[in-house]
């Protein structure tokens, strides 16, 4: 019997194996995106109130606890076997790692600088945009990479809401046909989507900040 | 005129920064704050500024009180440089320096021609520009921080311990460069320092501070060597305020004497036509006219094999203080000083004695205690 070659996906996917990988890239970034926009006000204020930091980082860790499976239960209810079904939790998540990349982001901004941006008359909105955030670009990049790696990987769970994991779905079809080669397909395929993501992300940091090449630097 | 009136600072746990602290700061000098730590310098300072608020009593910027502006529009205007310069780390020289300007709503490359106009003031290569700040050395950075609070040309320069994180050497050029500038531009500079040596060498007027910010006393500089208001600022300013008084005395009114003075290739002869007795050595100068050392007269003009002694360091007659002086004599081991002229030239010798004696003239024109005045003004 042919099975078809390492990259060819059963039909009952409806969709080929590029179709999955940019699926599954999308089901993974969209949420660290959404994770980022929620976190940068978030990290700004935790920062600044150091006081909420903790309780904030508490709930998140709480909701990082709560395993997909039963957020998924949840919000079918809402949004049924839909993207955002599965985009939702991995927004949440990603605000464990997010939020303290950007609070220790804030505090590697000296304080020297900070008082010069203050005395030079930079409003708190200015000063944030044009001076913190830039600083903590390096941190805030470092929580990227762990936040896409993690949320590219936590994807394929989507395959337990009737094949919303994109390459995920490769995992259920390779127990239903009895086809381990398509389970390599998944792990391998999601393993290099990660590297490929991250090397991406080095690669932006060193574009966005080429005031921070100290050891390269002469 | 910046006017600091009665004003205090009082923190929410009870401690005192400042204590009804009045002072009038003049325009177009340089007005120091010195004291030990927690004497509310600092805090004084960025008041000024308005970084801190005060809890009582007001300041005036010509006539008018600084809570009348916008906060930004007034730190806009006000230059302002603090220890380890606080540069931008993302942006590179030339927008750090342009940071004001652009903030203040100017082009980008008239910014840039006023960034690289004050590189150049503050005696930086402009061939760093482009240098993030990571790449400059402290004194580089330093500079670049002066350069930054310079560029809009605001009236009023607020500098919090500028020179402190560099070595002395460093520090001694960035002092001499301030020096340089404040007399091209002539800012209403406010300096803060714990260092009593930066701040009598900088200071137009010192004010000293005490701990629990009250101000012990508010003089020229001189002054307060001449005539410390009490022990507390007799202790800050330390044991040999004498010796760093005279810095104030200069040299112009030096007797010197150049008899004993011979060229390196001088005769017999005239080595004794040039022995005074007063002392036993000449000054043995080279060809043009610099000088090499001390030697013993007699055993040269009996020619006798004789060496040079070393003379320690001359000072300019005319332009360095009668404290080189002094120093000059007392580190010759003939205890005679050294007189050079603009170009290095020997053009006389002064006995220890002789200095005593200017010394002494310059304070009886001084006057030992009327210098109090305007201790309170």
């Amino acid at each position: 019997m042919n099975h078809g070659g390492f990259f060819e996906v059963p039909s009952d996917l409806q969709n080929t194996w590029w179709g999955l990988v940019g699926w599954q890239c999308e089901l993974a970034l969209l949420p660290v995106l959404y994770g980022l926009i929620l976190a940068l006000p978030l990290g700004m204020l935790c920062a600044r109130f150091r006081w909420i930091y903790p309780p904030v980082l508490g709930v998140a860790t709480v909701f990082y606890a709560i395993p997909s499976l039963a957020f998924f239960v949840f919000l079918i209810d809402y949004y049924g076997e839909s993207d955002i079904t599965v985009e939702i939790p991995l927004t949440v998540y990603s605000l464990v790692v997010l939020i303290p990349a950007i609070v220790d982001g804030m505090r590697s901004v000296s304080e020297d600088t900070r008082a010069a941006a203050t005395a030079m008359g930079f409003g708190t909105l200015r000063r944030y945009l044009q001076v913190e955030l830039p600083i903590a670009v390096p941190a805030v990049i470092a929580g990227l990479r762990v936040a896409t790696v993690s949320s590219v990987s936590l994807v394929s769970v989507g395959m337990l809401i009737g094949n919303e994991g994109a390459l995920g779905n490769l995992l259920s079809d390779a127990l239903s046909y009895h086809r381990p080669l398509l389970a390599w397909d998944a792990v391998l395929s999601i393993a290099v989507i990660g590297v490929v993501l991250d090397a991406l992300l080095v690669l932006a940091r060193r574009l966005l900040t080429p005031w921070a090449r100290k050891a390269t630097a002469k | 005129m910046i006017v600091i009136d009665a004003v205090t600072k009082r923190y929410p746990d009870g401690t005192t920064a400042v204590d009804r602290l009045t002072l009038e700061i003049p325009d177009r000098s340089i007005t120091v704050l010195v004291g030990p730590s927690g004497c509310g310098k600092t805090t004084t300072l960025r008041m000024i500024n308005r970084m801190v608020d005060p809890s009582g009593g007001r300041i005036l910027l010509d006539g008018h009180d600084i809570r009348e502006r916008p906060v930004n529009a007034l730190r806009r205007s006000m230059g302002y440089v603090i220890q380890h310069a606080g540069l931008f780390p993302h942006r590179t020289v030339i927008e750090n320096i342009a940071t004001v300007p652009r903030l203040l709503g100017w082009d980008r490359s008239r910014a840039r021609a006023r960034g690289l106009e004050l590189m150049e003031r503050v005696g930086l290569d402009t061939a760093l520009a482009k240098r993030y700040p990571y790449q400059l050395s402290g004194g580089q950075q330093q500079r670049v921080g002066v350069a930054r609070a310079l560029a809009a040309d605001p009236p009023v320069l607020l500098m919090d311990e500028p020179f402190s994180a560099v070595d002395p050497i460093v520090r001694k050029g960035l002092q001499d460069e301030l020096l340089r500038i404040q007399a091209d531009l002539g800012k209403t500079v406010v300096f803060v320092t714990h260092d009593i040596d930066e701040a009598i060498k900088l200071g137009d007027m010192v004010a000293v501070l005490r701990e629990g910010g009250r101000l012990a006393q508010y003089a020229p500089p001189a002054e307060l060597l001449s005539a410390p208001a009490d022990e507390f600022v007799e202790d800050f300013l330390g044991a040999d305020r004498g010796i760093r008084h005279l810095s104030f005395f200069g040299t112009e009114g030096l007797e010197l004497t150049a008899e004993p003075i011979v060229a390196e290739d001088a005769t017999t002869e005239q080595v004794r036509a040039h022995t005074i007795p007063q002392t036993p050595y000449v000054l043995v100068t080279d060809t043009e006219g610099r000088p090499r050392g001390w030697t013993h007269a007699a055993d040269r003009a009996a020619g006798l094999p004789t060496e040079l002694l070393p003379y320690g360091h001359a000072f300019t007659y005319g332009q360095d203080s009668l404290r080189a002086a002094l120093d000059s004599a007392v580190l010759s081991p003939t205890g005679w000083a050294v007189a050079v002229d603009a170009e290095g030239r020997a053009i006389g010798v002064a006995a220890q004695e002789t200095i005593a004696a200017a010394i002494r003239g310059a304070h009886a024109t001084v006057g030992p205690r009327d210098s109090v005045r305007g201790v309170l003004a």
